[in-house]
C-alpha cells in the first residue's frame, strides 16, 4: 500500500472569479472521495483548512488576474507547481470581468464604489497564461465536471488529456439536433464555439452563447454573415462576442469589428 | 499591556477570499472585523449597456454556488419593470429550480464546510474516514439538489434554461417522475441529516438578531413576499433602499448593509426560518421540533439544523411542486422592452439578494443595483465575533483560530457574491 506522501499533491487556487469551476470539483459527488484516496488535497481551502507549504503536483487555477496582489501571488504559485492547469473561462480568457478591458476602469470603479481609491484593481482582467506558462487550459464558464475529472486523470497517468476542441455545431449534428440558427433563426454562436457543454442550449431552444470560447479555427466572418441576414445589429453582435470570453483572441478581435 | 491583535490569515472552508481581524484589550474583543479581499469584478457597471434578457445569465456569474438566486432575482427584477408576472406552472417551476439550488448548497455547507467544525476535522473529505456514512449521505444529497437543477436548466452550475418571461424549455411531466423519486430518498435523508446535526454540541451562544427576510402569506419563501423582520420592518420589494443603507468601509471590497433604522442585521436560514416557521410544511416543523428547535433559532451555531431543516422542506416542497406539476401552454410570455425601473428580492440559501435595475426604452440596461446577502450580513457577523469570541480568547491559538472561523462560517459567507480564505489577525493592544 502507498503512504498518504506518495500520493501526487494537488492545490485549487482561486483569483478573480465565482467559484463555480472548482465547485465543480465538489460537484463529483461519487467521485470525490475516490478523488481523495489518490491525491492529497493539499491546499484547497474552499474544502479543507490546512496551510500553505511544500511544492505542489498539480495546480488547478481559478479565475483570472485583475489586482496587483493576485499578478504577484500568480508567479508565486507556478514556482511552488510541477503542472499548472487553469480552469473555466476567467482564467482561460479572462471571464466576464474582462469587460473592463473595453472600458475606462476609472469609470467602472467608481459606478460601483463611493471610495474607488480604496479599491486595487487593474485596468485590465486576464488570463493566467498571460503572466505565466500554463501546462493546460480547460475551457468552459464553468468547466463540464467530466472534462475536469478527465484532465486530472490524465495528469496522474502522464498523459495528455482527451478534450476536444471541434465545435458546439458538431456536438449538436452528432446528436441530431435541429439548428436553431436555420430552423428558428436564432442567433447562435455554436459554428465558432468549442464544445465542451453537450450543446445544452441548442436543447433548450436558445442559441448557444459562448460559455467554452472559440473553436480551434473559428469562421466568424461567415458567422456574421449568417447572423445579419436574421437582422442582427451591430450592437447585437458586439454583445454577443463580448461575454464570458470576450478576451478569448478571436472573440475579442470580432467584437472590435463590431465596435464602431 | 494585555492587548493583542489576533489574526486569521485565511478563512477556510467559506466561498471567496477573506479574514479576520480582532483587536482585544485587557481581554475583551474591542473591534472585530471581517476583512473580504475578493477582487472586485465590478458587475454593475458592466451591466450597463447590455440587453435585459442578458441580466439572469450574466449576474448568474457572481457565484458559482448560488447561480439561481442571481437568476431568480435579476428575471423578476427585469420582469417587474415590464409588467410581467409569471404565474401557474412556470412560477411553480421557478420555485422548484430554486428548491433544487437550495439542497444543493445547502448540502454542500453542512457536509463539506460546516460539519468538520464540530466532529473536529480540516475537511469532509478526511471526516469520510470516520464518518463515511453521513459524508456519502450529505454527497448524495447535494447530487438530488443538483439532479434538480440539471434536469431543469441543462447543468448544475449557470444553468441556462431560465428567460424573461419565462423558461426556453420546460421539462414534461414523464420526465419528472424520475426525480421524484431520488427526492424522494433526498427527503428521508435529509430527515436523518437534521437528527445527525442536532446531535452535534452547540456552544451557548444566543443573541438578540434582527432578522430580515422575505415573508409571503402562504408560502415559506423563495421568489416572493414582503421584507419584513422581527423589529417590525415590513416594506414591499421597491422599498428596500428607502430602509437600507450600503457604506464601502476600506477594509473589505464588499459593501456594508445596514438598517437606517436600527443598524446591523441578519438575512439567511436562521432568519427566514425565525420569521416563517409556520410556514414550513408539516414534516419539516415536526422534524425541527424533534430536533429541539423551537419557532425561533438565535444561535448561529445551530444554523447547521436549520439548514437540514430547510432542505428537509426544500425535498418536500419539491414532491409537492412535481406532483401537481401540469405543462404550460407556453414556456414563456412574450413581451415588448419597454423603459421602467425593475426590482425584485428573492431568498438566496444565504439569505436576502435584491436587485434593481434601470432599463431605457431600446431594452439595455442603464444601470444596476445588486446588494447580495453576505454583503448584508458582514456587520451582524462582525457582532457574533466581538459578542462570542470573547469566551475562546483563553484557548490555545490554533483552537482560538478555529473557533473564529467558525464564527464566520455559521453564517456561510460567499465572499465571492460580497465582492476564500479568512485572515485572523488578532491584536492585543
Amino acid at each position: 500500500m502507498r503512504t498518504p506522501k506518495a500520493k501526487p499533491r494537488l492545490a485549487v487556487w482561486k483569483f478573480a472569479s465565482c467559484d463555480g469551476c472548482q465547485l465543480s470539483l465538489l460537484d463529483c459527488e461519487p467521485q470525490l472521495l475516490t478523488l481523495g484516496e489518490a491525491l492529497e488535497l493539499a491546499y484547497f481551502p474552499e474544502a479543507a483548512t490546512a496551510p500553505m507549504r511544500g511544492h505542489y503536483d498539480l495546480s488547478l487555477v481559478e479565475g483570472s488576474i485583475s489586482t496587483p496582489r493576485d499578478a504577484e501571488r500568480i508567479v508565486a504559485i507556478r514556482r511552488r507547481s510541477t503542472r499548472l492547469v487553469t480552469i473555466g473561462a476567467c482564467a482561460t480568457a479572462g471571464g466576464i470581468q474582462a469587460l473592463r478591458n473595453f472600458a475606462d476602469i476609472r469609470e467602472f470603479t467608481a459606478a460601483v464604489y463611493a471610495h474607488p481609491a480604496y479599491i486595487r484593481t487593474l485596468a485590465t482582467s486576464t488570463a493566467i497564461a498571460e503572466h505565466v506558462p500554463v501546462d493546460f487550459e480547460l475551457r468552459g464558464c464553468p468547466v463540464n465536471k467530466r472534462q475536469l475529472l478527465e484532465v486530472i486523470s490524465a495528469f496522474l497517468a502522464a498523459r495528455r488529456p482527451a478534450v476536444p476542441t471541434h465545435s458546439v455545431c458538431i456536438d449538436c449534428k452528432s446528436l441530431g439536433r435541429a439548428c436553431v440558427l436555420v430552423a428558428h433563426g436564432t442567433a447562435c454562436l455554436g459554428p465558432v464555439t468549442q464544445a465542451g457543454c453537450g450543446a445544452i442550449c441548442p436543447a433548450f431552444q436558445r442559441g448557444c452563447y459562448g460559455c467554452y470560447g472559440p473553436q480551434e479555427s473559428p469562421n466568424t466572418l461567415a458567422l456574421g454573415r449568417a447572423l445579419a441576414t436574421l437582422g442582427l445589429d451591430r450592437a447585437h453582435l458586439l454583445r454577443l462576442y463580448r461575454s464570458f470570453n470576450a478576451n478569448a483572441e478571436a472573440f475579442r478581435t470580432e467584437s472590435e469589428r463590431h465596435a464602431q | 499591556m494585555p492587548n493583542r491583535t489576533i489574526r486569521v490569515e485565511q478563512l477556510t472552508r467559506v466561498e471567496g477570499e477573506g479574514g479576520v481581524r480582532l483587536l482585544v484589550r485587557d481581554g475583551r474583543i474591542e473591534r472585530a472585523e471581517l476583512r473580504i479581499f475578493e477582487p472586485p469584478r465590478l458587475f454593475e457597471a458592466l451591466l450597463r449597456g447590455r440587453e435585459l434578457t442578458e441580466a439572469p445569465d450574466i449576474t448568474a456569474r457572481i457565484c458559482g454556488i448560488c447561480p439561481v438566486a442571481y437568476q431568480m432575482s435579476a428575471v423578476h427584477a427585469v420582469e417587474s419593470a415590464l409588467g410581467i408576472e409569471v404565474s401557474g406552472p412556470v412560477r411553480a417551476l421557478r420555485r422548484l429550480l430554486y428548491c433544487g439550488e437550495w439542497i444543493e448548497s445547502h448540502a454542500l455547507h453542512i457536509t463539506l464546510l460546516h460539519a468538520p467544525d464540530f466532529l473536529g476535522y480540516a475537511s469532509g473529505i478526511d471526516m469520510a474516514r470516520e464518518h463515511p456514512d453521513a459524508v456519502r449521505r450529505g454527497l448524495a444529497l447535494k447530487q438530488a439538489g443538483n439532479d434538480i437543477l440539471a434536469l431543469l436548466g441543462g447543468r448544475e452550475i449557470h444553468p441556462v434554461s431560465v428567460r424573461v418571461g419565462g423558461f426556453y424549455r420546460v421539462p414534461r411531466k414523464r420526465d419528472l417522475a424520475p426525480l421524484a423519486e431520488r427526492l424522494k430518498w433526498a427527503r428521508e435523508a435529509a430527515l436523518e441529516t437534521v437528527r445527525w446535526t442536532s446531535g452535534f454540541e452547540f456552544p451557548a451562544c444566543d443573541r438578540d438578531y434582527t432578522f430580515v427576510a422575505l415573508r409571503h402569506p402562504a408560502e415559506y419563501p423563495f421568489n416572493e413576499g414582503r421584507i419584513a423582520s422581527n423589529q417590525g420592518l415590513d416594506i414591499a420589494p421597491g422599498e428596500f433602499e428607502a430602509h437600507i443603507d450600503e457604506t464601502q468601509v476600506r477594509r473589505s471590497t464588499a459593501l456594508h448593509a445596514q438598517l437606517r433604522a436600527g443598524g446591523a442585521y441578519l438575512t439567511g436560514p436562521l432568519a427566514r426560518y425565525s420569521l416563517n416557521f409556520e410556514r414550513l410544511s408539516p414534516i419539516a416543523q415536526e422534524a425541527a421540533r424533534a430536533a429541539g428547535l423551537t419557532a425561533r433559532c438565535t444561535n448561529p451555531f445551530r444554523s447547521i439544523v436549520v439548514r437540514a431543516v430547510e432542505v428537509l422542506y426544500a425535498c418536500d416542497e419539491a414532491l409537492r411542486i412535481i406532483a401537481e406539476y401540469e405543462e404550460p401552454e407556453a414556456p414563456a410570455c412574450e413581451f415588448e422592452p419597454r423603459s421602467g425601473m425593475g426590482i425584485a428580492a428573492t431568498e438566496a440559501p444565504r439569505g436576502l439578494l435584491y436587485h434593481r435595475y434601470r432599463i431605457g426604452a431600446d431594452g439595455t440596461i442603464s444601470e444596476a443595483r445588486i446588494v447580495p446577502p453576505t454583503a448584508q450580513n458582514q456587520a451582524a457577523i462582525e457582532e457574533d465575533l466581538r459578542r462570542f469570541g470573547t469566551q475562546f480568547l483563553r484557548l490555545p491559538q490554533e483552537q482560538l483560530r478555529q473557533r473564529c472561523e467558525q464564527l464566520v462560517r455559521n453564517h456561510d459567507p460567499c465572499i465571492s457574491c460580497a465582492t476564500h480564505f479568512l485572515q485572523l489577525e488578532v491584536l492585543e493592544r
